[in-house]
């Protein structure tokens, strides 16, 4: 492989944990509830521009919910003026529906929107917030009406997964520039909700089936269908190989390769300590996974390496326990029993409820 | 394709030159592609004043070259097929 660092292309902030809403398929930490908002606006700007000066053009605005953070819309002002593609992925729920014209503003480029449902009833379900659904609709309308760009996601699991088909005419109806229709990854809350949230194979068919149905009929909105991995055999080349392209910043000042990496027993550098550059080419948690020597024998003898470069390190060290592992979604790891037993044991809990992501439930697991 | 019509990048992308991939990009949600150079003079005359008549002129000046209408041409019919141009309506 090739070992040479190549700068990061995606920078992604999550301004804050906290959030409005409580949705059991967050893939957030179960511990948020001990994740400080320690950076100062002055801290993300450097970020910014430290990343840029490097060659990062996309950046993602996320949390928790970035709506309520304070500084906001000075974040997105200054990502537009370094010239990054703004992209702010948000709940809709949690500021006022003025904060648009001053997003708008400020030069913000894409909207992401969460939309669970086109339901009043299963998305106050869902999200344990009966203001959620009025909110977000009308934060759709706003943006569009505004002219900004807006992209439709929606985490599919076992709660909506019927419902696809109502989904996209909802988006549509929205004039959502883009639809994600995203089955979700099991990290975080949904690993330990996943008895309550994961389809069925054949559901799954049945969403594929609806969602090219519909595809070819919207040539206006294009939409995305991501395939959750626990029913696939080969696993995902997650975040585009380990330190290769995104860089995520956490709440806390936390510099990391993904979103979920610091539940891996690894040391993560913090921006308060460290520059974008030397985080991203100098520091032993960004470098620990580049190349193929970390690689235990199934992985680095496996044709395959350089596709999917072993797949994710926090799927692998949350279901087996060694971070060095094959993903054991892969049907060549010694651990793939593991997944199917987790989808056979996950599929026959017909009465499994699922835990909101709240602060209170957070705290029960933090240590 | 008319010729004195003058056409812009679409404002959902974003078109800019970036030093350290020496070549100018086009940015859109969640990608972003490289333009050769060719394709990168052209968008980047794409600023909804400029007609492809004029864009032709100044890129044949530039370069010193006659007879590049067919691929201005060309290219920007594939680019707003694409959503990257729009006419300037």
């Amino acid at each position: 492989m090739n070992n040479e660092i190549k700068p990061p292309l995606w920078l992604l902030l999550e301004l804050t944990h906290k959030c409005p809403l409580e949705c059991s398929y967050c893939y957030n930490q179960l511990d948020f509830a001990s994740t400080k908002d320690s950076l100062t606006k002055e801290d993300w700007f450097k970020v910014m521009e430290e990343a840029r000066a490097m060659g990062a053009v996309q950046l993602g605005i996320s949390g928790g919910e970035p709506l309520l953070h304070k500084d906001l819309v000075e974040i997105i002002q200054k990502a537009n003026d370094l010239k990054f593609y703004t992209n702010l992925i948000t709940s809709g729920v949690g500021a006022d529906i003025s904060i648009l014209q001053k997003l708008k503003d400020a030069g913000l480029k894409t909207i992401q929107l969460g939309i669970q449902s086109h339901n009043e009833t299963t998305t106050t379900l869902i999200t344990n917030n009966k203001n959620a659904y009025k909110d977000k609709i009308a934060f759709a309308k706003e943006a569009k009406r505004l002219g900004i760009q807006l992209i439709v996601n929606s985490c599919i699991t076992r709660q909506n997964i019927g419902e696809i088909g109502d989904i996209i005419e909802f988006a549509e109806s929205l004039n959502a520039n883009y639809l994600e229709v995203a089955n979700i990854q099991y990290y975080g809350w949904a690993l330990e909700n996943i008895d309550a949230l994961l389809p069925t194979q054949e559901q799954l068919d049945e969403a594929k089936r609806v969602t090219d149905h519909y595809r070819d009929k919207r040539p206006d909105m294009k939409v995305f269908f991501v395939v959750p991995d626990y029913f696939a055999t080969r696993p995902k080349a997650c975040m585009n190989g380990w330190g290769s392209t995104f860089l995520t910043i956490n709440p806390d000042g936390l510099a990391l390769p993904c979103n979920t990496a610091n539940t891996l027993p690894l040391e993560f550098p913090n921006v308060k300590d460290f520059t974008i550059k030397e985080i991203w080419n100098e520091s032993h948690a960004f470098n620990y996974f580049r190349g193929d020597k970390w690689m235990n024998p199934t992985c680095s003898a496996c044709p395959e390496k350089e596709k999917d470069f072993g797949g994710c390190r926090c799927q692998a060290f949350a279901l087996t326990q060694d971070m060095h592992e094959a993903d054991p979604v892969c049907d060549k790891s010694l651990h793939h029993e593991v997944v199917t037993e987790i989808v056979k044991k996950s599929l026959n809990s017909f009465d499994a409820k699922p835990l909101y992501r709240n602060r209170v439930n957070s705290l029960k697991f933090v240590k | 394709m008319q010729l004195e019509k003058s056409i812009l990048v679409n404002s959902h992308f974003q078109l800019q030159w970036e030093e350290q991939q020496n070549c100018y990009v086009l940015l859109y949600p969640e990608g972003m592609v490289q333009l050769s150079q060719s394709a990168g003079e052209i968008m980047n005359l794409c600023d909804g004043k400029h007609t492809i008549n004029s864009i032709v002129k100044e890129l044949e000046d530039k370069f010193d070259m006659k007879g590049l209408e067919g691929d201005v041409v060309e290219f920007v019919d594939d680019a707003i097929e694409r959503k990257w141009l729009l006419n300037n309506e």
